[in-house]
């Protein structure tokens, strides 16, 4: 079989393109952020079923987020993003309870909230198209592993410990992983990780131990408001869509998706999402590019890179014998 | 909801995706008010403001479901001429009596029932939680009463309702609450129009709502506004009451209160009720209409259930065995008496006190006061270490080598563990099997129970003593199982069931429920529960294979009924009120009652169906009167007996309030149970001088992330490391006005104690205009203790004893502080800086604030 033209960027069903004959539909994850209730209900089933290690009992101060980012110990993460008034418009008291109100003579007028969302040059959601927001949002969103389309952790490990699975997610085996941590800097989402005290990377395995089993992922199952769905992508697409315009019918222009796209940057994720805001907001890479992209290209370059030295270098021979 | 009830908040999610509109009103922006279409932050303690307002407003507009309001509710009553409401008496209803800051309710009846119903003087019922035997039934009224169906009559209860809330304005709800008159209509406006023949609002409050010294007050007004709009008996109708734990419902059903025995029986009184006799017709009242004509069968078979074969008919079913009350044995009551000296053991059974229960610091030097005490939980609590690690060493209250309480420490099988029920608030019984052995020593309650009653009984087998015979002739004969002899699980539903004496066979129904003897039933309301000999709460019918009603999924008390009171979902002649509502109905075919939930009416029963002249008992209840457990069989929008504050609810302010009552003259609930002791004080609130001492208002309650006093999540780390300090949450405003950084630290000071918190500065937390002046409201989590794996200083020990007088529970959802940057002080200068707010504060310990304040020129109020 000739491989895909797109095996290494652009739409592909990765399951077949990694050599599975009759393989089952490929399945993932819909999150959709706008029924997200924040409980961490996701979080605790993942950490319960993989058995994943308490990754510190820090207060961080990003709101209710106390894990902080994905991990090799948090396979999920809910990001609480606190967007406050439109910048400016938010003063003393008496701008926001609309009459004046004598508060003290000392008292700092625009001392501005302290941001409490993800971490950034500048609190998210205000420069962001805050402008016009009316009121205060409190953003939840459970994120998670994308399993690419084209995973760039999976085509730069050089043990085959990171593997295509028949479900066409992308697991680390955790035997095989020699803690090189290529993959680390591979990934354009900044998902997958290397665990401090064994040194192997880690991440969302979409549960394969239970999806064999026929058995939803622990997060999904445990998601009280089914904002994480699990099922067939081609399924999952239709319905995301289906959302975003019951969304937009009732007056939430911002719904938009993330990652549903087969034509991004990875080939679409097996992971994606429905956003109420930019994907800055939420710590997300706006357009992200599998690193391997280039491979083809690169490699052309570094061929002819070497054709040109050995041209060179025959010239030289020639020109040296002439 | 979200943050406390996630599972129960897929069912609002679920109805937002089909179009409801949802409200959230909180001081606190909450992971519900992040989904909600609407968010109210309200200062804490306003509630009956907020939602008398909104009473005013369907009044005014005459946005009432009038058919059903003049049908089904006591708005055509008329009201005794004595009585005279709080608008009259500037905050107080006629009746009170100032020497024991209760009421005489007799002013209160229906016209011409002034000395025959109602309760008279309500000291001992205050003092005994009285209001709680209500959760299954309305209180006691006569049955033939006056009415005015055009609710014109000056007295009549919608007249009376009318006037009583008539100052309850949008602009007063804003000036009390702090909520714009904008915000308030949009909630009043869609709380209205989503209400009548074809639509249904429903009110949904958690606990926290209860913990007021107003609390049950909070819930009639919530009822009040339910009625009015006709959103009671009705599909996505109703009051719904999240509990704050799996089976808290259980166990007031089946009681571990004091005052309580199962079904809402309530616990004889040693004074009031030296015989069986007057025991049953303080419950059933004779000549009263509705189900409760039955309580001798339903107390005969508890007692029979009890006693077995020593109960009989000749010694009153050994009735002379039940424990007697003699006072207020609540919970707090025994707190004091334990620093006092007057208890000497306790038994805690998954309850952590020194954390969980207000004023930490008088439970703690309560529990090292004792002989004994015997702590059953998962883990080791801070109510089994208090002695050890507890504040008060650090400060030299509690010397670990002195401490006289010696400590058991019992460690319990967890739900998995262990078989049985749980009941959910929606009083629906659902059995859990066990998943695994309980790991070495941990032990289910069901077994520590069957096996000490066992060991008792063995050691007094031999006893003469009169005394020892309750004891010995308890029928205690559950079959056990495995190694470990653990009892039969279902063995004791069958018990709570019910069952013919001389068969064995499982009771169908309570109907069944005999007075002389041949029944025994353990609790009368969940009798059917075992019906055929069948656990009914076993069934788990998937709710895609049945109606939407789901009624082989578990089992509700009473009758697997899923409504209450459904007989109101179909008009006075039985029909549907709309088909999208349609319910229960009259089939006129069939003559009979039918529908999607089993009837909650006498089948054949109908709806053209007139008592006879001094009918009492079901005969009495019309074929047009759904609220079959009530005297009258209507539903209370003016409640004339039972409720113990006021027959209608009236804005007070909280004990502990930085605002004088813009609406009264008298400042805070009159009624409510204060304790005079030196651990106690409450920070003065106007028109006391020295309330700024405690200016800003705090308030508490859960992280989703934890639960309850933290015992089952501050130990496991995949819970507590998602929460893992205590912390305040603050407006960026009153950080900026006290000096808070964020993840700075700050500590909080009241009367009783000082607690430090991590600060997060969020504008979830809004400074809000009450009454021309800015009101900042601090949130904490009381979750924190200092066992665990996350370890914090306990909110909880923030506030004082001050109690709601109808159930006893305490107000602990809104208390006065000040809030201070930087960490507390330790040792012996924590109690330094204690002393000295309270020298500040003009407080001294052991007296309580006057019950009774009058307006500022001191005129004479209340006693009238």
């Amino acid at each position: 079989m000739l491989p895909d033209p797109n095996s290494l960027y652009g739409p592909l069903d990765p399951a077949p393109e990694a050599g599975y004959e009759n393989a089952p539909p490929r399945m993932g994850f819909f999150t959709d952020t706008s029924v997200c209730i924040g409980c961490k209900a996701c979080e605790v089933a993942c950490k319960e079923w993989n058995g994943v290690p308490e990754s510190g009992l820090d207060l961080l101060g990003m709101s209710y987020d106390n894990t902080g980012a994905l991990t090799a110990n948090s396979w999920r993460h809910v990001a609480f993003i606190e967007q406050p008034r439109p910048a400016g418009h938010r003063a003393s008291p008496a701008d926001v309870l609309g009459a004046p109100v004598d508060v003290g003579p000392d008292r700092p007028v625009d001392a501005g909230p302290q941001f409490l969302g993800m971490p950034g040059a500048q609190p998210p959601g205000r420069g962001s198209g805050a402008e016009g927001r009316t009121d205060f949002r409190w953003l939840m969103m459970s994120d998670v592993c994308k399993h690419c389309t084209h995973a760039a952790c999976l085509d730069v490990c050089p043990t085959g410990s990171l593997f295509r699975t028949e479900f066409g997610t992308v697991v680390v085996q955790e035997d095989i992983c020699n803690g090189c941590g290529y993959c680390i800097s591979a990934c354009p989402y900044g998902v997958i990780d290397q665990r401090k005290d064994d040194g192997r990377a880690w991440k969302c395995t979409l549960c394969y131990d239970r999806l064999g089993a026929g058995m939803m992922p622990a997060c999904a199952q445990a998601c009280p408001t089914e904002s994480i769905q699990y099922g067939p992508l081609d399924e999952l697409r239709e319905r995301a869509a289906a959302r975003v315009g019951t969304l937009h019918d009732r007056g939430v222009p911002e719904a938009r998706l993330y990652g549903h796209d087969p034509n991004d940057g990875v080939g679409g994720d097996g992971a994606f999402f429905l956003l109420l805001d930019e994907p800055e907001v939420y710590g997300l890479p706006p357009d992200p590019v599998v690193t391997t992209r280039d491979l083809p290209k690169m490699w052309k370059r570094a061929g002819l890179a070497a054709l040109a030295m050995a041209a060179a270098t025959v010239a030289a021979f020639v020109g040296g014998s002439s | 909801m979200a943050e406390a009830h996630p599972v129960g908040f897929q069912w609002v999610m679920e109805a937002k995706r089909r179009g409801a509109k949802v409200f959230h009103v909180d001081p606190r922006f909450t992971r519900t008010s992040a989904v909600a279409d609407a968010y109210l932050p309200i200062r804490a303690g306003t509630d009956i403001a907020l939602l008398g307002g909104v009473v005013r407003y369907i009044l005014d507009n005459e946005l009432d479901f009038r058919e059903y309001v003049v049908a089904y509710t006591n708005a055509a009553t008329i009201v005794s001429e004595e009585f005279s409401d709080t608008e009259d008496g500037d905050g107080f209803f006629s009746g009170f009596d100032p020497e024991t800051g209760t009421y005489v309710q007799d002013s209160w009846q229906y016209e011409g029932h002034e000395g025959s119903s109602g309760s008279g003087h309500t000291a001992q019922e205050r003092d005994s939680a009285a209001g709680l035997t209500h959760e299954s039934h309305g209180a006691q009224v006569g049955g033939q009463t006056r009415r005015d169906e055009t609710l014109q009559h000056p007295r009549c209860v919608y007249q009376i309702l009318k006037r009583h809330f008539a100052r309850y304005t949008p602009e007063m709800v804003e000036r009390v609450c702090g909520i714009s008159q904008e915000k308030f209509l949009e909630l009043a406006r869609a709380w209205t129009e989503n209400s009548g023949r074809d639509r249904t609002g429903m009110l949904v409050y958690s606990v926290g709502w209860t913990q007021h010294s107003v609390g049950v007050q909070y819930i009639r007004t919530g009822a009040i506004i339910q009625l009015l709009l006709g959103n009671m008996g009705r599909p996505g109708g109703g009051v719904m009451a999240l509990r704050g734990h799996a089976s808290i419902q259980g166990s007031t059903d089946i009681p571990t209160l004091f005052n309580l025995l199962p079904g809402y029986l309530p616990m004889p009184h040693h004074a009031e009720h030296p015989t069986l006799d007057e025991w049953v017709d303080s419950i059933r009242h004779p000549g009263q209409k509705g189900f409760w004509g039955n309580a001798r069968s339903f107390a005969a078979s508890l007692l029979k259930a009890y006693w077995g074969d020593a109960a009989t008919p000749e010694n009153d079913f050994c009735y002379g065995y039940l424990p007697r009350m003699t006072g207020d044995h609540g919970t707090y009551q025994q707190v004091l008496n334990m620093i006092d000296g007057k208890i000497k053991g306790y038994f805690l059974l998954g309850q952590n006190p020194a954390v969980g229960s207000a004023h930490g610091r008088a439970q703690r030097l309560g529990m090292a006061n004792l002989d004994w005490l015997v702590v059953r939980d998962l883990f080791m609590i801070e109510s089994a270490t208090f002695w050890q690690n507890g504040p008060e060493v650090a400060t030299g209250e509690i010397v670990p080598e002195e401490c006289r309480t010696e400590v058991f420490f019992l460690p319990a099988a967890s739900h998995v563990e262990k078989e049985g029920t749980f009941t959910q608030t929606q009083r629906l019984l659902q059995w859990r099997e066990k998943a695994v052995e309980p790991p070495g020593d941990a032990r289910s309650e069901l077994w520590f129970f069957y096996h000490l009653g066992r060991k008792l009984r063995e050691k007094l087998a031999d006893s003469p003593l009169p005394r020892d015979r309750a004891l010995l002739d308890l029928t205690w004969d559950y079959p056990t199982h495995g190694p470990q002899a653990e009892p039969s699980a279902e063995a004791v539903l069958r018990e709570i069931n019910g069952y013919d004496v001389t068969t064995g066979r499982p009771l169908s129904g309570f109907a069944e429920a005999r007075a002389d003897g041949s029944t025994a039933i353990g609790c009368w309301i969940y009798t059917g529960v075992y019906a055929d000999g069948v656990n009914q709460a076993a069934r788990r019918k998937s709710r895609h294979e049945q109606d939407w009603v789901a009624a082989e999924w578990g089992w509700a008390w009473p009758a697997n009924r899923r409504i209450l009171y459904n007989r109101a979902s179909a008009d006075p002649d039985g029909n549907p009120w709309s088909e999208r509502k349609r319910y229960v109905w009259w089939d006129a075919e069939k003559s009979e009652w039918t529908g999607y939930d089993v009837p909650d009416f006498e089948k054949t029963k109908p709806p053209s169906y007139r008592p006879a002249p001094g009918a009492s008992g079901t005969e009495g209840i019309a074929g047009d009167d759904p609220f079959v457990m009530q005297g009258d069989g209507k539903g209370w929008l003016y409640a004339p007996s039972g409720v113990l504050d006021g027959p209608l609810p009236t804005h007070y302010e909280p004990v502990e309030s930085p605002v004088r009552n813009p609406l009264y003259g008298q400042q805070a609930n009159p009624t409510r149970k204060m304790y005079a002791h030196p651990v106690n004080s409450v920070n003065p609130s106007p028109p006391q001088e020295h309330g700024q001492v405690f200016p800003y208002v705090f308030t508490v309650s859960r992280l989703t992330e934890h639960h309850t006093a933290g015992a089952m999540s501050r130990t496991v780390s995949p819970l507590a490391e998602l929460q893992p300090e205590m912390f305040v949450e603050v407006s960026p405003d009153l950080a900026a006005e006290v000096g808070l950084t964020h993840l700075g630290w700050a500590h909080l000071v009241s009367g009783r104690a000082v607690i430090e918190a991590k600060v997060l500065v969020t504008d979830r937390l809004t400074p809000l205009r009450v009454d021309g002046r800015i009101i900042h409201q601090v949130w904490l989590p009381y979750h924190f203790g200092f066992e665990g794996l996350v370890t914090g200083d306990s909110a909880n020990d923030l506030f004082g004893i001050s109690l709601d007088p109808n159930v006893l529970i305490q107000e602990s959802k809104v208390g006065t502080c000040d809030v201070r940057p930087g960490r507390r002080p330790t040792g012996p200068a924590l109690l330094d800086l204690v002393a000295d707010y309270q020298r500040r504060a003009g407080i001294t310990p052991g007296q309580h604030a006057p019950a009774v304040t009058t307006d500022d020129e001191g005129k004479e109020h209340g006693a009238s």
